[in-house]
């Protein structure tokens, strides 16, 4: 007998983890470690789900299983990224990437 | 029993979590992660689903974490302790992770306090019954998730080539 | 008949001038015909309006005037029309007011010949010919105005004919801001009348009651715009810079009608604009008035400035008239008219002989342009008050009129002495400068390089015609059809102060008293000009005024004083305070608006800093809102 709560919580507090982790980390590749954990958690839930209502189909299962398919393809395709922004700028810092920035237009261009 | 135990595993999930996201090495985060892979797919035995959680172990921690520690090598991370891998944006950052902490746990709680999951009627599951489920009922999505697969196998490869040109941003 | 068509008089000339504006250039001179046509035909009219008019008067029982309206304008409890009112006056001065605009059209085609603008100032003559007639025959006080604003654009757009030199737009500015001014007063004036009566209908207005106060207020109101329009003291510093226009202009517009209108509007509408506070006051403007003139027209170099001055004097012999509410005013603008155009046109005629308006550059011209000679003797002589002319015959009815105001006691008699004594002295200056012009242009020897000649027919015919009137018109008007012409009509009236009081009353009478004293006036006047000249035939007679001659050659430095007073201040101090509030406020308020904007625009670009962890907890932050909003409610 599990609580159903029980996972649903683990996952929150995963999912929570891996919040902080994509706003606070300023490494690219740690963004993608935790991405990693946000999937992972949605993961526990599907499965906790799956098992409370006894899905004969076991929907939730193979919806977890396309996840880490998915997961994986992603965190290929976003290490490709990385490691393009690592050979045009040398640096891999979220932070100093500003392209999408607004500037103040330069003086006289009102 | 089960209930114990599950408690222990995803305790120490999610403490491995939180080092995953506070540590100030990288290969220690990615080990941490690991860690919280391993959990994971503790958890996920627990919850009657045996094949995830080997899929789980081979694809997690085989090759992702590898694949991330590569890129780690090759983007010449440092490799010791570092002061600078959390921006200033994390006070922002904790805020808004507490409260979709608080969120959820809220709207869970409210919704499955009383919810119980019955391990021992679960139903059959494992290699066999994910296989011929697969391949009878979720065909259709099986051949788009491996097409998604060639589609991002193919992505990585253009993306990461010297010899295209692109802009310099 | 008469209602049917006396809208004609000033629809053809307006037409006229239309049509020469639109296609002066392909019309050419062929354009200056026309003008000339739309002019002959309202002369000719009028003249049959006035033989009607008199007819009808000496026949009919009521004399009340033909009146023709159309309603074209409501403003509030107003309705506007434009109306003719065709009765003796107004049909006496159409007469006056074509003939002289036909004289100055004919004229001005050998005039203006080489002028390269000759269509538009044919255009701007219709123009006016039809405004000023507008005015004479309206009979709706807002229409009126609309005649009298037009006038006063066209004087504007004449006298700045020439405007390739600075000097002819000044005082084309001039004179359309003094008379502006004036025009002020005259609108708040009609204003207060048409309000008081309840319409603009000058009928209704004629015949309303009005509380005390409105009639002194309304009536010094109106006598202002006419000052100004009539270059009066103190408002008449524009006349004399008016010269600067072409001389059939200057004939025309100021000489014979616009500077005459004012005269016509307060006799117009004499019931209401004659009270006892407007009549003294008129009295003092015109005596003031009269002596400083005709002293300003003693002293002149310039022939026209002489006529211009002179005009500036008889006009206010008019307005003495009117103050002593007798029908010699408009008497003698008919006389003045025919004279007054006259001179102009000869000073005209003697300018293409000479090539200059400058007395010192003429003399002896009596030999070689006979007919120029003749014509202006006899208007300087009846300008003079050479007895038996027209301009001894109104003059001495102004004269003649106070003498019995004074006794009816229709008038003040401190105001009735007054115009007796001005009008006496003017004569003696009159007489005075009238000779000095004639000894200075016709008599001695004509300058080296002058060779006197009259000029082509169509300048020396309106000319010789005009003569005729400057001559006799006066004797014309002592008969008695003038004074039952201008009649007036009996069923308005306006009781004035206790003093019962009919309209202007009587006629042109020549009375053997008056008639000596100003025949022995002018004969003092001339006569010492004369012996002056004697003593030393080559030098300017005025030198009897001494060293102030400079000063009143000046026209006593007026001008300057009001440049002085009022445009300095205006220009140096006010006007850049208006200019910095303009840009500073105004424009400030504008491109603040813009920079403020921006700015605004500025502090929410702080938002997109590019960093996109910023982005999406901003994101998340939104997301979690709506996602507690949801659950929440």
């Amino acid at each position: 007998m599990i609580h159903l709560a029980a996972p649903l919580l683990l996952a929150a507090g995963l999912f929570s983890c891996g919040i902080y982790g994509v706003l606070a980390r300023r490494n690219a590749v740690l963004v993608l470690m935790s991405i990693e954990l946000m999937l992972g958690a949605v993961n526990v839930n599907l499965l906790a789900f799956d098992s409370y209502f006894h899905d004969q189909l076991h929907g939730g299962q193979i919806l977890a299983l396309f996840v880490i398919a998915i997961a994986a393809a992603e965190v290929g395709v976003g290490l490709a990224i990385v490691l393009q922004l690592h050979r045009a700028r040398g640096s891999i810092a979220i932070d100093l990437a500003r392209g999408l920035a607004d500037e103040d237009p330069p003086r006289g261009a009102q | 029993m089960t209930g114990a135990a599950f408690g222990a595993i995803g305790f120490l999930a999610l403490c491995a979590g939180v080092m995953v996201v506070t540590s100030r090495n990288v290969v220690r985060a990615a080990l941490w992660l690991v860690v919280v892979m391993g959990s994971l797919a503790g958890e996920y035995v627990l919850l009657s689903a045996p094949f995830v959680a080997w899929v789980q172990i081979l694809i997690y921690v085989g090759a992702v974490v590898v694949l991330l520690l590569f890129a780690v090598m090759l983007t010449q991370a440092p490799t010791s302790s570092s002061t600078t891998l959390d921006s200033p944006n994390r006070w922002a950052a904790g805020g808004v992770a507490l409260a979709a902490l608080a969120t959820l746990a809220t709207v869970l709680l409210s919704a499955f306090s009383h919810a119980r999951i019955d391990v021992k009627t679960a139903s059959k599951s494992g290699a066999e019954v994910t296989g011929d489920t697969i391949f009878r009922a979720y065909t259709l999505p099986f051949e788009l998730i491996s097409l998604l697969l060639l589609a991002a196998l193919i992505g990585a490869i253009v993306l990461s080539r010297r010899d295209i040109p692109g802009g310099d941003e | 008949m008469i209602a049917q068509s006396a809208w004609l008089l000033p629809a053809l000339p307006a037409f006229a001038a239309l049509a020469v504006l639109v296609a002066g250039p392909q019309l050419g001179t062929r354009g200056a015909w026309l003008a000339v046509l739309a002019t002959l035909v309202p002369t000719v009219l009028s003249i049959w309006m006035l033989l009607q008019t008199i007819d009808r008067l000496n026949h009919a029982l009521t004399s009340a005037p033909v009146i023709a309206a159309h309603r074209i304008a409501t403003l509030g409890p107003l309705s506007v029309s434009a109306s003719t009112r065709v009765d003796g006056l107004a049909a006496l001065l159409c007469v006056v007011v074509t003939v002289v605009a036909l004289c100055v059209q004919v004229y001005s085609t050998a005039y203006m010949r080489d002028d390269s603008r000759y269509s538009s100032y044919a255009a701007f003559v219709s123009l006016f010919t039809a405004a000023m007639l507008i005015v004479v025959l309206s009979g709706d006080l807002l229409w009126l105005l609309v005649g009298w604003e037009v006038m006063g654009i066209c004087s504007y757009l004449l006298i700045g004919h020439h405007w390739e030199d600075k000097p002819n737009t000044d005082a084309a500015i001039s004179a359309f801001i003094v008379t502006r001014f004036g025009d002020l007063g005259f609108t708040a004036g009609l204003a207060v009348f048409a309000i008081g009566a309840g319409s603009t209908s000058i009928s209704t207005v004629l015949g309303a009651t009005y509380s005390h106060t409105t009639l002194v207020v309304g009536s010094l109101l109106l006598l202002m715009g006419v000052v100004g329009k009539s270059a009066q003291f103190p408002l008449q510093t524009w006349l004399p810079e008016a010269m600067a226009g072409p001389t059939p202009v200057s004939a025309l517009i100021h000489a014979a009608t616009m500077v005459a209108a004012g005269v016509y509007v307060v006799d117009r509408l004499a019931p209401i604009a004659l009270t006892g506070a407007s009549s003294a006051t008129l009295a003092v403007i015109a005596s003031i008035t009269m002596v400083f003139a005709a002293l300003c027209a003693l002293a002149q170099e310039d022939l026209k400035r002489v006529l211009a001055w002179s005009t500036v004097s008889q006009l206010a012999y008019m307005y003495a008239g009117l103050a002593m509410h007798s029908n010699a005013g408009i008497a003698h603008l008919v006389t003045h008219a025919a004279f007054k155009a006259l001179l102009f046109l000869a000073a005209g005629c003697v300018a293409h002989a000479v090539g200059s308006t400058l007395m010192s550059k003429m003399g002896g011209l009596r030999r070689g342009m006979p007919l120029t000679f003749i014509s202006m003797t006899v208007g300087l002589a009846t300008l003079g008050g050479f007895p038996m002319l027209s301009g001894f015959v109104t003059k001495d009815a102004v004269l003649e009129s106070a003498w019995s105001a004074r006794e009816t006691g229709v008038v003040a008699t401190w105001a009735a002495w007054l115009v007796l004594v001005a009008g006496v002295v003017t004569a003696v200056i009159t007489a005075a400068y009238c000779v000095r012009v004639w000894l200075r242009v016709f008599a001695g020897r004509a300058p080296k390089g002058v060779r006197p000649h009259d000029p082509p027919l169509a300048m020396s015919a309106p000319v010789l015609f005009l003569t005729i009137p400057s001559a006799f018109v006066g004797l014309l008007l002592t008969g008695h059809w003038f004074e039952v012409l201008l009649f007036g009509d009996p069923t308005t009236a306006v009781p004035l102060e206790g003093v019962s009081f009919t309209g202007v009353q009587g006629g042109v009478q020549v009375q053997l008293s008056w008639a000596l004293v100003s025949s022995a006036a002018a004969a003092v006047g001339a006569g010492t000009l004369f012996l002056v000249w004697r003593a030393a035939p080559h030098r300017d007679p005025a030198r009897i005024l001494g060293r102030s001659q400079a000063f009143i050659r000046d026209g006593m430095r007026m001008g300057e004083l009001y440049v002085r007073l009022f445009v300095r201040p205006l220009r140096d101090r006010f006007a850049p305070t208006v200019a910095t509030i303009d840009r500073r406020v105004i424009d400030g308020g504008v491109v603040g608006t813009g920079r403020s904007a921006v700015g605004l625009g500025g502090l929410l670009r702080r938002t997109q800093t590019g960093n996109v962890q910023l982005y999406i907890t901003v994101l998340l932050v939104g997301v979690l809102a709506l996602a507690v909003g949801a659950v929440a409610l």
